[in-house]
């Protein structure tokens, strides 16, 4: 059966190129611990150095600035959790938006039962934080802000050098989850002005099990989460995962070095697939921002269908998609993205979420429109709820 | 040159046929097993699988076992989250002085947040004595974190006693097993632990993968904060291909475990033997019994650490003067010097920890180097100098 794939926000294939160097930190004499002094922890070292220098550059830090973690939720973690306790005496206010990822939203909500006070900002109909509600919630108490890049469940861009700009001014620390915008649009940690800024490996052809924190010089920041040997600086305790860190350092050079091109080449397939659909379907909206969006990112409710029969009847035919998160993917709670952007529950219900990558093609978008076509009629006649709209709609 | 890999404790290669295992698991099958299509599925059962392999290792049930980033993590969220779940009970925690870091300023940092910690001594073999954590319980304590073996010196520690009495308080145990998996038994229920901590790359696992046992019915929350994965007890997309390794690794380690231990044995005995018989003012550290297979430790009066390391890594040879993990800082190591070792001998600390690719000839070629250099290094030393003179006026 043909397979595609088009759940690259849950995860990508390993690069071939990024397999390769990974594989030559598996076997031979590359094994060494990089704290050992002898000449298999050298090694281990220069790895080391040499991965923090290629994701240092792409994203414009310098390298004292980087550390590698095992995830971007350990890094969206460790960000939050230690500007919050850092900046304790300061105050105990933090600003995030409703749409984060819940390696935020958990994290944030965790410390407001620690005393610390919390505003979580609402979203638009697009999935977009106003600049002007960052604005307003600020009080002399806030000492952090943290909002996402990209959303990774309707692949909304949000407004980060604006509020990065005003938590400058304000001398706020502003953490970014980059996890889903590295690799599709430019990420740079001056442009956005961000003080910390999270990455997970595995979202751009690097393996899983490797992320990164970028904590800006002088960031009154220091880390509570994780304690034990000397690595990364005092500021990550543990053994360096150096394969997984090779691998993380060569897709953060492969994913900026084409993304210009690439970007360009998914609009192109993101936009057909969009227009198709809307075209060819009735009752379907496309959710998030219509340009303000990743490249590579489609996402729709489909009305009167469950999100998870689509995906279901899609796997059958050997095309791999989601309904929202795969973090919480076990749930049958309805996407908390979708709700604060005004989704009605059983709206919500109905979402489907196809996100491309860099095996996709043109074909894969006329095999899966093709596809898509019977199920659709198939699971709406079976839908009450369809029935019943229709007795209501007029025809279209 | 000939090289030589005596510091299995600091970090292992990946067996062979580990890395086989993964490759896979790096390129084609790459989908998240939190996903519902086939990609995440085929995952998703490769990771059950695994655990369910390292649940047998460990004697424990599938869903008791929690995959962590790592030892230092694993250690992290067994002592935080058994401490933070039990803070209405009780803030008292014991430890002891010879734990890894992991543990120590895990430990340190919940002191600074109310809780209240005895660090128990240990004896001159390193050695936690029962009498010793008897007498610290109290009726606040909610946790006892002990290792199981020590990274520096291998002394074994009489942790089922320990968990016993834990057991018996309804105190939570801790034990960091991540030195003794692999080398001698490790198994949940004859260390009466209720949380127990592994590192994949101490034992021919890739970095970067660990995990926590814990016990059903454990008072216990997580630390960490995000998606439901590891039955919400974790948070993080899993590291699928150290999963898969870490899997079988544990099958490799547990299925070799007695015979390659008893090989370990007679070449680490074979290294004593030939150091104690070539080279005067040496000491060996640790207990002379209940240690681990792999490790020896050595104090080598008037030599100093570090020169001695430069010294045998220009001849191939690798080792360590103890734990990799503090190796940045210049301080003598807190395991010799809680063990009454000087500060000054505690400089002249050598770790030779040996593994799976360590033969007969590794050890001769290490007893051959040693030596000259060591008279080397002597010659130079000031200390050394002046105490021959005084062993001459004696």
């Amino acid at each position: 059966m043909r397979r595609i794939y088009f759940d690259h926000s849950a995860t990508t294939p390993v690069h071939p190129l990024v397999a390769r160097e990974m594989d030559h930190f598996l076997t031979g004499d590359n094994f060494g611990n990089p704290s050992s002094m002898h000449y298999f922890g050298r090694i281990a070292l220069n790895a080391l150095d040499e991965a923090r220098e290629k994701v240092a550059r792409a994203i414009g830090a310098s390298t004292g600035e980087i550390i590698f973690t095992s995830s971007g939720t350990e890094s969206d973690n460790m960000a939050i959790h230690g500007a919050a306790y850092t900046n304790r005496r300061r105050g105990n206010h933090i600003i995030t938006s409703a749409v984060e990822h819940h390696a935020v939203l958990h994290t944030v909500r965790a410390l407001e039962s620690h005393g610390f006070d919390v505003t979580i900002l609402p979203v638009d109909r697009y999935g977009m934080v106003d600049i002007n509600d960052v604005e307003a919630a600020i009080t002399d108490k806030t000492i952090l802000i943290s909002v996402m890049h990209a959303n990774n469940e309707v692949g909304t861009i949000m407004p980060i050098a604006e509020i990065g700009r005003l938590a400058q001014e304000r001398r706020i620390t502003f953490h970014v989850d980059a996890v889903q915008s590295f690799g599709k649009i430019p990420v740079n940690v001056d442009d956005l002005g961000v003080n910390l800024l999270s990455l997970a490996g595995h979202k751009f052809y690097g393996p899983k099990g490797v992320g990164m924190l970028y904590v800006r010089k002088g960031t009154p920041w220091k880390q509570t989460m994780l304690y034990g040997g000397a690595q990364e600086h005092m500021r990550r305790a543990g053994t360096e995962n150096i394969p997984a860190i090779v691998g993380f350092g060569k897709a953060v050079e492969l994913a900026v070095e084409k993304i210009d091109e690439e970007s360009k080449r998914l609009i192109t397939l993101r936009d057909r697939m969009i227009k198709e659909v809307l075209d060819r379907f009735p009752h379907v909206e496309l959710t998030g921002h219509p340009n303000l969006r990743l490249p590579n990112h489609v996402s729709f409710v489909f009305r009167y269908i469950e999100g998870e029969s689509m995906l279901l009847s899609l796997d059958m035919r050997g095309i791999a998609v989601s309904s929202g998160s795969a973090c919480t993917s076990g749930s049958l709670e309805p996407s908390h993205v979708l709700l604060s952007m005004g989704y009605p529950h059983e709206v919500a219900h109905g979402s489907l979420r196809l996100t491309l990558g860099k095996d996709n093609t043109e074909e894969d978008v006329e095999y899966f429109l093709d596809v898509m076509e019977p199920i659709v009629t198939r699971l709406r006649a079976m839908s009450p709820l369809m029935r019943n709209s229709d007795a209501n709609i007029p025809a279209e | 040159m000939k090289k030589v890999y005596f510091d299995h404790s600091a970090t292992t290669p990946v067996h062979p046929i580990v890395a086989e295992e993964i490759i896979p698991y790096i390129t084609g099958k790459f989908g998240n097993p939190s996903s519902v299509h086939f990609l995440g599925r085929e995952v998703r059962k490769a990771v059950e699988a695994a655990r369910e392999k390292i649940a047998q290792g460990i004697g424990a049930k599938p869903e008791e076992i929690v995959f962590t980033s790592g030892g230092t993590e694993s250690d992290n969220m067994a002592i935080k989250g058994a401490a933070y779940a039990n803070c209405r009970k009780g803030n008292h925690i014991i430890t002891s002085a010879v734990e890894h870091h992991a543990v120590l300023d895990t430990c340190e940092a919940l002191k600074e947040e109310g809780f209240t910690l005895t660090v128990l001594p240990v004896d001159k073999y390193g050695m936690v004595s029962l009498a010793a954590v008897a007498e610290a319980i109290k009726e606040q304590t909610i946790v006892i974190s002990i290792m199981h073996t020590n990274n520096e010196v291998g002394t074994i520690q009489p942790v089922y006693d320990i968990g016993r009495l834990a057991r018996e308080k309804g105190i939570l145990f801790h034990t960091d097993a991540v030195q003794s998996m692999g080398k001698i038994p490790v198994h949940v229920d004859d260390l009466e632990a209720d949380l127990l901590t592994i590192s994949g790359h101490k034992f021919y696992a890739p970095k970067g993968i660990g995990v926590l046992y814990i016990r059903q019915g454990s008072n216990w929350q997580p630390v960490s904060h995000g998606g439901s994965q590891e039955r919400r007890q974790r948070p993080g997309t899993e590291n699928v291909s150290g999963i898969i390794a870490l899997g079988k690794a544990m099958e490799l380690v547990v299925s070799e475990l007695e015979e390659e231990s008893q090989r370990l044995a007679r070449l680490r005995d074979k290294i004593i033997q030939g150091v104690l018989e070539r080279i005067p003012h040496v000491h060996v550290n640790g207990h002379p019994i209940k240690r681990l297979p792999n490790l020896v430790n050595l104090t080598i009066e008037f030599v100093e650490g570090e020169s001695l390391l430069f010294s045998l890594d220009m001849k191939g040879i690798a080792a360590s003067s103890g734990s990799a993990c503090t190796s940045d800082s210049t301080d003598p190591s807190h395991v010799l010097l809680s063990m009454g070792i000087s500060p000054q001998n505690a400089q002249g600390s050598l770790r030779l920890s040996l593994g799976r690719d360590n033969n007969d000839e590794d050890v001769e070629y290490f007893l051959d180097v040693l030596a000259p250099i060591i008279d080397r290094l002597r010659a130079m030393s000031p200390f050394f100098q002046q105490n021959m003179i005084r062993l001459r006026l004696d």
